[in-house]
């Protein structure tokens, strides 16, 4: 591969005092040494201001004065060090301050801190009611309770009220509007207590519930702030530049967001396709496993279109960059991807649809207390106070909790297992869910083309076409190299461009590459192909004798024909929908026993199915990581991905899955199952609690001791049923995806 | 019940130091890396002598 020189400028921003700043994900940082090692490392280098490592995110922060140093000698120095790093690309990090975690952290103390003073003085209320607190006093506490109550709530309070306000001008009913009513009623009628001198007031239950709230929001906004941030630095890994030629000919690898429509793009050999474009200039083949879902090499030149994350084979070609143009195959995704995402947001969240029950009834049963004690001869102002504090009291604090509190457990758990969630309510989904589609390229099996049966390293010829293979980054051979083991290239390899690579050896010829590169005949190829369904051939030939062919074929995942068996058996319907050929999908579903099974589905038509299954009352789990799989992923009641799909599916799905495993598939649905019981019981406490408490409310003998009580205990009761997760679930095993999570190790 | 003349303030100005301290060790970055901090300790660059 050619090494370009990289654009660098394009990573790096201003920082401070003239010094430009850039992040970093490294991989591999796990302890104390590495962090040091890279720190004092760094700092050796002329001009560096700051190296810091973030342990918690695995990210480096670099300041440097621009013209002592660059930043190609900062990732050289890593690279020195045995690190590998890359800059994040500055577009691609939306939110790296983190500006909505701060925000809520400041509302959470501000309401905490203020609700531990107020408490001091409602607890010198209760005790001086009970005993001979004059009535001076206790309007005075009061008073400073509402100075300290109003400011609090006005300011900690906003994340609620903003979201009540979007939910009520888009004529939904969503959580926060019963809560902003409760704790905007709370404080009213506090302060109109306290005016009239009364004994009691609420303040300390508006800012606690507001305390209690928050908690829950921020434990939500942290989970998903931490999937985020490691599913960026995954995607930061992987490098994703173009090497783009300049108009003077020069070629500068630049991040994708600086990749334009018109661009010319330079693909080397064995690199992955950075962008969709028409080849310009060249001819190679190209591994589309990703897009159609087709594992044979397909012959590309001039004229003809790729596609972004398809794997170039060895020859290099020059790409021009389109924009859609409407007739590919990129717009009918991204066509069918809008039509179902669409479609798919009507799925209302349990919190949300318990919302919609809870906000009537409490409001109805608030409203006929009222009436009630009206009818019963009181006056209307003792009524209207009873029937508020019976909406204070049901205020749903335990409601609030009782969704995220089990989200976070379950998604740290699901973490733990390499499984990383886009969407919060995707736990609640893949409960529900009875039957599995799943695709076959690069999701039964493993992304990686291997040689199909045993490698006989005894044969001589074979190991040094082996390393012979080593001189080329065509998939085949990496994977010949990869089954062979072997080490030492051969000397003077000469390459024929999209054919093979030759050598001499002892006087003798020697050849691998294309059947017809070796001079095999035809009637060879087709038996090889009859005998190995499916598969691709590499051929080699030494010197006069006959030549080989070796069959190559997408390999299951090592753990596929279990975990398909354990899903079958907790009784999901399993099927195939693949965009391969017929022999290659017949030869998987047999391998792992699935009846259902369809090949060479195009895009629309995986959908159609799915559609289909839907409208016949199934609920169903996509599994895929082809472009062609994304508008399935999207429309599906609930989706899975792989790491290592494109772009466009991993967005579409709702969680994407590490490692070399299909493990995380069941343990998803295990664990999702259990999530979901558990939301269920803590919804089943907040009804019973509310059940328990109305009546006392309704008759009029709530205190705020017993509201702050309460609500205290049953928040208290669901965050407890929530950690209830963590027991009984075993840690997952060691290595189980280790090598790819090292956030979870050391 | 004079006594409320200083424990009142005095309460109140001990959790605004509270919520002070807390805001500003916010703002200063001490919640970005709780990973990191608790092996920087063992680091002895900071002392004189040390090998660079």
């Amino acid at each position: 591969m050619t090494v370009h020189q990289r654009d660098w400028q394009a990573f790096v921003t201003e920082g401070k005092d003239g010094a430009v700043h850039m992040d970093l994900a490294v991989d591999g940082i796990t302890c104390a040494a590495c962090m040091g090692e890279i720190e004092r490392g760094l700092k050796r280098l002329p001009g560096i201001r700051l190296a810091r490592v973030n342990l918690t995110s695995q990210r480096l922060a670099v300041d440097w004065v621009e013209d002592q140093t660059g930043a190609d000698e900062i990732v050289a120095e890593l690279d020195r060090l045995g690190y590998t790093a890359h800059p994040f690309d500055p577009a691609s990090q939306k939110d790296r301050l983190d500006k909505t975690g701060k925000q809520l952290l400041r509302a959470l103390a501000v309401s905490g801190f203020a609700g531990m003073n107020i408490m001091l003085l409602s607890v010198s209320v209760w005790s001086g009611n009970a005993t001979d607190i004059t009535p001076e006093t206790r309007d005075f506490f009061h008073w400073l309770s509402a100075l300290i109550a109003i400011p609090t709530v006005v300011y900690s309070g906003q994340p609620f009220f903003k979201s009540a306000a979007r939910a009520l001008s888009s004529g939904r009913l969503n959580m926060d509007v019963p809560i902003v009513i409760g704790i905007g009623l709370a404080v009213a009628l506090s302060i109109v207590q306290t005016i009239q001198h009364h004994h009691h007031a609420y303040f300390e239950s508006a800012v606690m519930l507001l305390f209690f709230l928050l908690v829950g929001r921020y434990l939500d906004h942290n989970m998903r702030g931490r999937t985020r941030s490691f599913a960026e630095n995954i995607a930061a890994l992987k490098a994703e530049v173009a090497a783009r030629i300049g108009p003077d000919g020069t070629v500068r690898e630049v991040p994708l967001s600086k990749i334009a429509a018109g661009d010319l793009v330079l693909v080397s050999g064995g690199e992955r396709v950075p962008v969709d474009g028409v080849i310009e200039m060249g001819t190679s083949e190209i591994d589309q496993s990703l897009v159609t879902g087709e594992s044979l090499l397909v012959p590309v030149k001039p004229g003809h279109r790729v596609y972004a994350g398809t794997m170039n084979g060895a020859g290099a070609f020059q790409l021009r960059v389109e924009a859609a143009s409407g007739a590919t195959l990129l717009d009918e995704v991204n066509r069918l991807l809008e039509a179902a995402s669409q479609a798919k947001s009507k799925y209302v969240r349990i919190a949300d649809r318990a919302a919609q029950l809870y906000a009537p009834i409490v409001h109805g049963a608030a409203a006929l207390t009222f009436l009630g004690w009206l009818l019963a001869g009181m006056n209307w102002q003792p009524a209207l106070v009873i029937s508020i504090s019976v909406l204070i009291i049901t205020c749903p604090c335990a409601l609030g909790l009782a969704v995220p509190a089990v989200q976070v457990v379950a998604s740290g758990q699901l973490f733990r297992r390499g499984i990383l969630l886009n969407s919060g309510d995707a736990i609640e989904r893949m409960a529900d869910i009875d039957t599995i589609l799943f695709d076959k390229t690069g999701t039964l099996t493993s992304a990686e083309t291997a040689l199909a049966g045993k490698v006989d390293t005894n044969d001589k010829d074979l190991m040094l076409a082996a390393r012979l293979a080593l001189s080329s980054r065509h998939p085949l051979s990496a994977a010949l190299v990869k089954a062979t083991g072997v080490l030492e290239p051969l000397p003077d390899v000469t390459e024929v461009a999209g054919a093979g690579l030759e050598t001499y050896v002892d006087g003798r010829r020697l050849r691998v590459g294309s059947p017809a590169f070796c001079d095999i005949g035809a009637a060879d190829v087709e038996a090889a192909l009859s005998r190995t369904e499916g598969c691709s051939l590499l051929a080699y030939r030494y010197g006069e004798r006959d030549g080989c062919l070796l069959p190559f074929r997408q390999q299951l995942r090592t753990d596929a024909v279990e975990v398909i068996n354990q899903l079958k058996a907790t009784g999901y319907t399993i099927e195939i929908v693949s965009g391969d050929t017929l022999p290659a999908v017949r030869a998987c579903a047999e391998t792992l026993d699935i009846a259902d099974w369809t090949a060479g589905m195009k895009p629309a038509q995986k959908i159609a199915r799915l559609e289909d299954l839907q409208a016949s009352g199934r609920k169903v789990l996509m599994v895929g990581d082809g472009l062609n799989d994304a508008p399935a992923l999207a429309g599906a009641h609930v989706s899975l991905s792989p790491v290592s799909a494109v772009h466009l599916s991993q967005a579409a799905a709702d969680a994407v899955f590490l490692g070399h495993k299909l493990q995380p598939v069941a343990d998803t649905l295990r664990l999702s199952k259990r999530a979901r019981a558990a939301i269920e019981q803590n919804l089943w406490i907040s009804t019973i609690y509310n059940v328990i408490a109305v009546p006392i409310a309704v008759a009029g003998f709530v205190t705020p001791l017993m509201a702050a009580v309460a609500m205290s205990a049953s928040s208290l009761a669901v965050t407890a049923n929530a950690l209830r997760l963590r027991w009984g679930s075993q840690a997952p095993e060691k290595g189980h995806t280790g090598e790819t999570l090292t956030g979870a190790r050391g | 019940m004079d006594v409320l003349i200083f424990l009142i303030p005095i309460a109140l100005l001990l959790g605004a130091l509270g919520l002070a301290a807390f805001l500003w060790s916010l703002k200063e970055g001490q919640y970005e890396d709780l990973e990191g901090a608790k092996w920087r300790i063992l680091e002895d660059d900071d002392l004189p002598g040390s090998r660079p």
